[in-house]
């Protein structure tokens, strides 16, 4: 997906770029509100992540013309605030939702998720492997005509997988993928969550695949 | 009276004071009445003593060269109409007594003009009134006739007695009346005042807007102080609101670089022991930033319970918003929330920016203190309250906690390995308090977990 930055503080918009671009997405990025503006006309993104304090002006005002202009890309507030008037304000003023900095990166990709999901989605969320057609937005995989419907951590071990068919991935790496920072959780917790996958795709082409010592990677069912 | 003991004030003041000048008026008033009718009556008494003393005096004849008087009848009895008081006369013919009292005084008099002179003299133990009335006779030679006419003066003190009290009554119905005039003057000259300090208590905690109700020009330097001191107000207020919202950005945007680099650099460690120490660190940016917001909701809080800005609201509402905000979160463990509203549509009295913090509280701590692959309910119950209910399958609660629980920073006794800032439940009792309405924390009936019941008054 391709998403807009709009962010004055180098670091952190260098930190954010660099994340986004581990989960394969294209950032760019705008310091000032001028530079959102000029990048809104000639791109079109899947999403605008906005600061509200901007060098050049209030991100808020961003916002009001973008939705005078009836410029459908959903927009996600990054704000330094919580006040609650506030988070309400930015609702009010069109925003499609906000987070709060610092944030939790799987959370962002949450909402990001949320929202996308209900504004219909961005074009290429499908993809296929082996006849299996997975649908990251509405989190279902369908092969065969037959479709189901994949829990959350399902979906985004799915995700990771499908990113590279064929790849090992360790499980310290899903672990990452999977739980947050808050969760104390064995490594071990991983492979519930492989079986259940596996459970999902026992009647389709794919499968995971254990390598011993390494981690586990989706190949073809032989 | 009891102006002593109260503070001072301006209306009793000026009732006080408008009452003494009543009163001061009243005995002037008083005074003067009674002066003037005893000088009427006493006036009175002299013209009948004159007009005596002069009708004797006219009765005064010789008769062959002896000079004879003849009392009329109508000398004494116009004196008589006055009142019992004793008369006395006394006529007098070349300094001999003709006939009367011997023993009554002539008033002294200077000259031997024919006017009547008057005095007030003591005679046989009564005050009296004489007045003496000189004429001269020509007969065998030129006589020289005084006559004394006296009354006594009790008829007279029984009008002065009757002019007292009826002055008196006079007198203090005007004090009275001066007096309830002088209240509701005073009251009427304050009506601006307290209009003004009415229009200023009515106010919103963030009305900092001038003062502009028409005032009296008496009260233009107040009213011109009020407004500066609120302008000031307003320039402080601002300038540490923007401080704070300067402080989270200037705070938050590094702690935001600093965590997205440190997930960043977690992604490519591989070792177990350096994956922990980041993972702590990035624990404790998320507890201080959330330390940081749950200190700005609550002193947010506490600042809006003073004056509510209340509306009517629907229970459900609230519900499905914090639930909508915080599904996304929930999501990323698996958690499912459920959500039972009645069919019947609900209406809660309150401020609705209070209780979407409450609310979304409490489905914070649930998810939060929710295992993975469990359920929240979220339930709106009807009845003589709405309870707004939240049940999760998390660990629970000690029950010796829960009375403590909602106090300011303080959390359960099980939960030290969660990021908290123990302000949470404070919020939401707070808010709940605020509204007249109560925070309960019970264990969940069907199994483990806690339900957190913020009541609420509903119609």
């Amino acid at each position: 997906m391709r998403f807009l930055l709009v962010e004055d503080n180098a670091d952190l918009a260098r930190a954010l770029t660099g994340r986004f671009a581990v989960d394969g997405h294209v950032v760019d990025h705008a310091s000032t509100l001028a530079d959102a503006e000029l990048a809104t006309r000639t791109v079109a993104y899947d999403l605008i992540l906005l600061d509200i304090m901007l060098p050049d002006g209030d991100g808020r005002e961003f916002l009001r013309r973008h939705r005078a202009q009836d410029d459908p890309t959903p927009v996600i507030v990054l704000t330094a605030r919580s006040e609650v008037s506030d988070r309400v304000g930015l609702l009010d003023l069109g925003a499609d939702d906000y987070i709060t900095k610092p944030f939790d990166f799987a959370e962002l990709e949450a909402r990001t998720r949320a929202v996308m999901r209900r504004l219909g989605g961005a074009a290429d969320n499908k993809k296929e492997f082996a006849g299996l057609i997975f649908d990251s937005n509405a989190g279902t995989i369908s092969a065969g005509g037959r479709s189901e419907q994949l829990r959350n951590r399902e979906m985004r071990l799915l995700e990771v997988f499908f990113a590279a068919p064929g790849q090992i991935f360790s499980k310290s790496h899903l672990m990452d993928r999977l739980f947050s920072f808050a969760d104390d959780v064995s490594e071990n917790a991983i492979e519930v969550y492989v079986g259940r996958l596996r459970r999902k795709l026992s009647e389709t082409q794919a499968t995971i695949e254990t390598v011993r010592g390494l981690g586990y990677r989706m190949v073809r069912r032989e | 009276m009891t102006a002593a003991r109260a503070p001072s004030s301006i209306r009793r003041r000026l009732v006080v004071q408008l009452a003494l000048v009543a009163a001061l008026l009243s005995v002037v008033f008083f005074l003067a009445l009674r002066v003037v009718a005893e000088r009427a009556t006493e006036a009175t008494q002299d013209n009948i003593l004159a007009a005596s003393a002069t009708s004797i005096a006219d009765a005064v004849y010789t008769d062959a060269g002896v000079v004879r008087v003849e009392i009329p009848y109508s000398a004494l009895s116009m004196l008589g109409t006055v009142s019992e008081d004793r008369v006395f006369y006394h006529v007098i013919l070349d300094g001999e007594t003709l006939t009367g009292y011997e023993d009554l005084p002539v008033p002294e008099t200077r000259g031997a003009g024919r006017d009547p002179r008057f005095a007030t003299t003591l005679y046989r133990g009564d005050t009296v009134r004489a007045v003496v009335v000189r004429r001269t006779l020509n007969a065998d030679r030129i006589h020289r006739v005084e006559v004394v006419v006296a009354q006594t003066r009790l008829g007279l003190a029984a009008i002065s007695s009757r002019i007292t009290t009826t002055a008196t009554a006079i007198g203090v119905v005007f004090f009275l009346a001066a007096t309830a005039l002088s209240t509701f003057a005073a009251q009427n000259a304050l009506a601006p005042l307290s209009r003004l300090a009415e229009a200023v208590r009515r106010r919103g905690p963030r009305d900092l807007r001038p003062v502009t109700a028409e005032t009296p020009t008496e009260l233009t330097p107040l009213v011109g102080g009020l407004n500066g001191f609120i302008a000031r107000l307003r320039a402080a207020l601002t300038r540490s609101e923007d401080l704070i919202v300067e402080a989270a950005h200037r705070v938050r945007t590094p702690l935001a670089t600093v965590r997205t680099q440190a997930e960043m650099v977690h992604l490519q460690m591989e070792k177990p022991e350096n994956r922990a120490a980041l993972r702590q660190m990035i624990r404790a940016v998320d507890e201080s930033s959330r330390s940081a917001g749950q200190l700005l909701d609550h002193a947010m809080v506490t600042l809006r319970s003073d004056q509510l800005e209340t509306e009517e609201i629907d229970p459900a509402d609230l519900l499905r918003d914090a639930v909508d905000r915080l599904s996304p979160t929930a999501d990323l463990k698996d958690i499912a929330i459920a959500l039972d509203l009645p069919d019947a549509t609900l209406r809660v009295r309150g401020d609705a920016i209070l209780l979407q913090n409450a609310v979304r509280n409490i489905l914070d701590n649930a998810i939060k203190y929710s295992p993975a692959d469990t359920q929240i309910t979220v339930r709106l119950v009807p009845g003589a309250t709405c309870r707004l209910e939240v049940c999760d399958q998390g660990r629970g609660f000690v029950v010796e906690d829960v009375a403590r629980m909602p106090e300011r920073f303080s959390r359960g006794s099980n939960v030290e390995d969660v990021v908290g800032s123990g302000l949470g439940l404070t919020i939401v009792r707070d808010v709940a308090e605020a509204h007249g309405g109560a925070l309960d924390i019970t264990p969940n009936t069907g199994g483990p977990g806690a339900c957190v019941t913020l009541v609420l008054p509903c119609s």
